[in-house]
């Protein structure tokens, strides 16, 4: 999978969870303050990140840290990249 | 202000999620034509049900809340958000009428058994608690009708559901109505919703409650017939909005009818088997508080379930309050079936319903009375004479009793 490919998948994946307009889902969009997310909607969006890349997420202060979509975008890239 | 220095309490808006229909005229036109909300759910069958017979609400869009509004919500919890939006519509109250502490939610709930199954399924499935998802707990709660309809109302008042059994909705109403009557809410926005999956029924199917008459089940319940062998289970969502008499006054909005009393009571006595005097208690209690004579009321709109034991024993009541002379009596679950927690907001939704749109329902599948439910004046055939006074009951497991007196005229 290409990283347009990977970022194409997180993007469509958390539209489609989370009711999103990909017009409004640049890379800097802050998941909270742009997108409409809350705390507990990053319980769902891990279960949706694991659903779609089949991986397990055990870094749970990294996604705390997670604030817009290109920390998403990054963060799941550098678990592929781990990961193989 | 009223006598005592209590408030009177308006009926100004209604709202329904029902097997009947989702809208007052369609569920007026099943309630004059007599038309059967129950069908045949045959998977209950192959699950090992000793009776596949059920409600169903049709045509329902869940679609007028997002997926993440729903994320927390059980089904009956959107049922139940439409039903308060049509009856806030209907009484006319804007959003921002309701979005302050003089404006409370009361419901009746006693379960919200799929989600407790969807979160254990999930835990299971994925074998690890954070797969679970974050809506589950909200909806597994059984006051996720009221916490969920706050958020998205966002009324600033009381917020409760309230478990009674079969009498939750009955209860909830006439607690609303009180705290209206001693000008502690303004408003309450109160009713009852209730599950209707099969995960909730199961362990009530196998106490050999439902009826088992398969072949037609528009006549499977029998309210006070001599041939009834047990309820049929259903379920919906039902609003009603009360709001205190001078202020809906002031504010010119259509009143459908007052809230009189409201009586409870309990048995103190067995678990499945309603006494011999308990909702006769709940029935004078609210009719002394409404200071009507038993005999101004002119329609009793029963809670009658179609079990041989219940439908005697509230027969048994009503004669101990109304003696030989009862007045016009129906029983809406021959058409509904039970609602079960919703049962009782139901009634007055249903009542209320037909005092709107001129006609009382009759009891559907009743033809002839055994020993226990004698004497009673039972409706046959659909009045054109719409309820004037009314007293609705409900009554619930364990011996918890609702009797709720309306004036519609």
């Amino acid at each position: 999978m290409t990283e347009a490919e990977v970022i194409e998948l997180i993007d469509s994946s958390l539209a489609e969870e989370f009711e999103l307009d990909r017009a409004d889902m640049g890379p800097t969009a802050n998941l909270y303050e742009d997108l409409g997310l809350d705390s507990l909607d990053t319980v769902d969006m891990v279960i949706v990140l694991e659903g779609a890349f089949e991986f397990k997420i055990r870094e749970e202060e990294a996604v705390r840290a997670i604030r817009t979509l290109d920390d998403i975008h990054r963060f799941v890239l550098a678990k592929i990249e781990q990961e193989s | 202000m009223a006598a005592q220095g209590l408030h009177r309490v308006s009926i100004t808006g209604i709202g329904i999620v029902s097997c009947l229909g989702n809208d007052l005229e369609t569920v007026g036109t099943a309630l004059r034509e007599g038309r059967s909300g129950l069908v045949i759910d045959p998977q209950r069958t192959e699950l090992g049900f000793r009776s596949p017979l059920t409600g169903q609400i049709n045509n329902f869009d869940p679609k007028i809340l997002s997926r993440k509004q729903r994320k927390s919500m059980p089904d009956f919890a959107v049922w139940a958000y439409a039903s308060a939006r049509d009856a806030l519509d209907l009484a006319g109250l804007s959003a921002a009428a309701i979005e302050n502490e003089q404006t409370g939610l009361i419901y009746g709930c006693d379960s919200s058994c799929i989600a407790a199954v969807e979160q254990v399924d999930a835990l299971l499935q994925r074998g690890e608690t954070k797969g679970i998802g974050s809506g589950q707990i909200f909806r597994s709660m059984t006051s996720t009708v009221t916490m969920n309809l706050n958020t998205l109302l966002k009324t600033k008042g009381a917020c409760w559901s309230l478990s009674s059994a079969c009498s939750s909705g009955g209860h909830a109403i006439g607690q609303a109505a009180d705290l209206i009557r001693l000008g502690r809410q303004e408003r309450v926005i109160c009713g009852g919703a209730q599950e209707i999956n099969w995960q909730s029924m199961c362990s009530f199917d196998g106490l050999g409650a439902f009826s088992t008459r398969v072949d037609d089940p528009a006549t499977a319940c029998r309210p006070f017939d001599a041939d009834r062998d047990g309820l049929v289970p259903s379920g919906g969502a039902a609003t009603v909005v009360l709001e205190r008499y001078d202020l809906a006054e002031q504010r010119g909005a259509t009143i459908l009818g007052e809230l009189l009393g409201y009586g409870f009571s309990s048995d103190g006595e067995q678990l499945s088997v309603p006494s011999e005097d308990g909702l006769s208690r709940a029935m004078q209690s609210a009719l002394q508080q409404s200071g009507l004579a038993a005999n101004e009321i002119d329609y009793l709109c029963a809670h009658a379930t179609s079990t041989p034991a219940g439908d005697a024993a509230e027969a048994g009541n009503i004669r101990r309050v109304f003696g030989a002379k009862t007045p016009r009596i129906s029983a809406l679950k021959a058409l509904t079936g039970h609602e079960l927690w919703m049962s009782g907001a139901a009634q007055v939704v249903y009542t209320t319903i037909m005092a709107q749109q001129g006609f009382t329902t009759a009891s559907y599948n009743f033809e002839r009375s055994d020993e226990g439910t004698a004497g009673l004046n039972i409706l046959r055939e659909t009045d054109s004479k719409p309820p004037g006074k009314v007293l609705c009951n409900s009554a619930g497991f364990g011996g918890t009793n609702s009797s709720l007196v309306i004036a519609f005229n």
